[in-house]
């Protein structure tokens, strides 16, 4: 072999050799100058940070004790979550009652699993979704089958942070696609009604809006007349999420080839099932990321409605730590509640993107 | 201006599938089609060539209201087009269409496409509206991609499946525009053998294309459009061998 095809050869090849440990470590860590100060930096860094923070949450931490014991120890002080776990959880929801909100939410968080399955996307799981949440209605609220009924103003802890997001996406997205649909309507008066509705409630802080709700809107009532407060919170939630969703649908429509409506069009096809068959689906389909993104910040944006003196899972956590018992131990708490939503925050998103990798049909 | 009128009525006692009444189109201010009329009789086979840019495009499309004409009449099997929603969505179920870029639906499998228009639009039963589909993607000979998707077939089996989902309407008449110029070389014989099978079963066909080859020997007439006009009609013989006009001249000239 001449030293010219050798060379060729050698072309062939991967630039660098990314085999083994040592050829992972040059490729991600120091691949030039820059990387590797920048890795030493972060290394030395992390070793600084970590045992500390390792020796604080695991070695010289309580984890079931009482409040007296936690005053003895320099490291986290766990025990604070168990011993309030029960109004952390489920807030003012009545004594002896407990059963009902963790039936519910086990039933919520049960469906929404089953309902994972893209076969099983059928007509009867909607019926199952209805059946469900009218299940789930009875169990909070009661006063049916021996059950003592519970105020809405007793709804606390999850699962009053359940309800605001899981009604108010499930709401808020099918009408942010009807206003997006609106927003690009051949209609004037449609189109104009639907543009100001977006604009103006993107131009406003969800909090104004609840702010709004659970104080103006009363005012505009008849006398004697008045809506429940979990109710016009979420009502709140739901203007204000349909407006982003329909943002988001809108860029989704409009990244649709022209030649998708001409083809729907010369088969006849009457404009609704031009968009359910044919737009919609694969628009929906381009928008998941972003999509996701609104819904998640709807999941953690329930917690704004302590401002508004509903108690969501942040604001019972808070109420534990007013408690002189267990005031000192914020960080304790305040990590466990970021753990709850990442999981619930992280399972949406890993959801979101196994559903975009299933709908792919190599296009 | 020159008379465009039909030089041959192969059957004067039929009565036309398609009537065009001295229509005109413009987009905005510019005049893209100037008084067109056309008259096809039902199983005719017509080619339309022509520069690009002179209209042929539109004039195709206007005839299944993807673009609206506003002067003059088409009427379509009877029916005339207006901004009636219910006669446009009639004529659109009796006119198939192919296009350059086969609009396939990316995210259906074959077979959902071509059973969406029978089961929606027809009202066909799923079931039947599916043994159908098998037949016609048979014809095309592309039936064990049925349950693939478009974008796992090259573009000329694509281009099939376009085809097929038209016929699956049943149309009276199949539009194409240019069909097999988005497809690679070895690709546009396999799509022609599908139209030619077509035109030998009687459908009524208009059809925008450059394959000159499959004009002479498919086409009962050839229609030559320039800047929004019908420059010259005649029967393929004529309109190859001696064309009338200095642009029609022109125009063979440079792609044969
Ligand atoms: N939607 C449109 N708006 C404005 N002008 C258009 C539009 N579609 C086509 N045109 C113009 O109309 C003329 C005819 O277009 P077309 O029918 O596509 O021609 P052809 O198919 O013969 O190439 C061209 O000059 C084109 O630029
Ligand atoms: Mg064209």
């Amino acid at each position: 072999m001449t030293e010219a095809t050798t060379a060729k050869r050698e072309q062939l090849k991967p630039p660098t050799s990314n085999v083994g440990l040592i050829g992972w470590l040059r490729t991600n860590l120091f691949s030039s100058w820059y990387n590797s100060i920048l890795t030493v930096v972060i290394l030395l860094f992390l070793a600084w940070l970590v045992p500390p923070l390792f020796r604080w949450a695991f070695i010289d931490s309580l984890w079931n004790s009482s409040a007296e014991a936690c005053r003895d120890i320099d490291g986290a002080c766990w025990s604070v979550i168990p011993n309030n776990i029960r109004f952390i959880i489920l807030g003012f929801f009545p004594e002896g009652q407990e059963w009902r909100p963790l039936l519910a939410m086990a039933l919520l968080l049960g469906l929404v699993i089953y309902s994972k399955e893209r076969s099983r996307w059928k007509k009867s799981l909607a019926w199952l979704w209805l059946i469900n949440i009218l299940i789930m209605g009875s169990l909070m609220h009661g006063g049916i089958l021996g059950m003592p009924v519970v105020e809405t103003s007793q709804w606390s802890g999850l699962p009053l942070t359940f309800i605001l997001s899981f009604f108010g996406m499930i709401v808020a997205y099918p009408m942010g696609i009807l206003l997006a649909l609106g927003r690009r309507s051949q209609m004037p008066a449609i189109k104009t009604l639907c543009v100001v509705y977006i604009e103006m409630i993107r131009g406003v802080p969800l909090i104004s809006l609840l702010f709004m709700s659970s104080i103006m809107f009363p005012l505009f009532l008849p006398e004697g007349v008045t809506i429940d407060k979990v109710l016009r919170a979420l009502i709140a939630i739901i203007l204000f999420t349909a407006a982003y969703i329909a943002e988001v649908v809108r860029g989704g429509l409009q990244a649709m080839p022209r030649g998708q409506y001409e083809a729907a069009d010369s088969l006849g096809l009457p404009y609704k099932h031009t968009m359910r068959l044919i737009i919609l689906p694969q628009a929906l389909k381009i928008v998941i990321p972003p999509s996701v993104g609104i819904l998640l910040s709807v999941f953690k944006d329930t917690s704004l409605v302590v401002i508004i003196a509903l108690y969501d899972v942040l604001k019972t956590t808070m109420v534990t730590l007013s408690n002189p018992n267990w005031a000192g131990y914020s960080s304790e708490s305040y990590i466990f509640l970021a753990l709850l939503y990442f999981i619930f925050c992280f399972a949406m998103s890993s959801y979101s993107r196994r559903l975009e990798k299933e709908l792919h049909t190599g296009h | 201006m020159n008379d465009p009128q039909n030089h041959i009525d192969s059957d004067k006692t039929a009565k036309p599938i398609i009537e065009i009444h001295e229509m005109h189109k413009w987009y905005g201010d510019f005049h893209v089609l100037s008084n067109i009329n056309l008259q096809v009789q039902p199983q005719e086979k017509i080619v339309i060539c022509g520069p690009s840019g002179s209209g042929k495009s539109t004039l195709i499309r206007c005839i299944n209201r993807l673009e609206e004409h506003q002067r003059g009449q088409i009427i379509v099997n009877g029916t005339e087009l207006s901004n009636d929603l219910k006669n446009i969505e009639k004529v659109r179920a009796e006119v198939g269409m192919v296009f350059q870029h086969f609009n396939l639906f990316p995210h259906l499998t074959i077979i959902e496409n071509l059973t969406l228009g029978p089961i929606w639009v027809r009202k066909t039963p799923k079931k039947e509206a599916e043994e159908m589909a098998m037949m016609y993607l048979e014809k095309v000979q592309i039936a064990e991609q049925a349950k693939k998707f478009p974008g796992q077939l090259s573009g000329g089996q694509q281009q099939r499946v376009a085809i097929a989902r038209s016929l699956c309407m049943n149309p009276q008449v199949m539009l194409f525009d240019e069909p097999t110029s988005a497809l690679d070389p070895e690709m546009i014989k396999e799509v022609l053998d599908v139209m030619i099978g077509l035109a030998e079963e009687g459908m009524t066909m208009l059809v925008v294309t450059h394959e000159m080859g499959f004009a002479k020997s498919v086409a009962d007439r050839v229609m030559f459009m320039d800047e929004g006009e019908i420059v010259e009609q005649n029967s393929p013989d004529v309109f190859f061998d001696n064309p009338q006009h200095e642009r029609t001249q022109l125009f063979l000239s440079q792609i044969l």
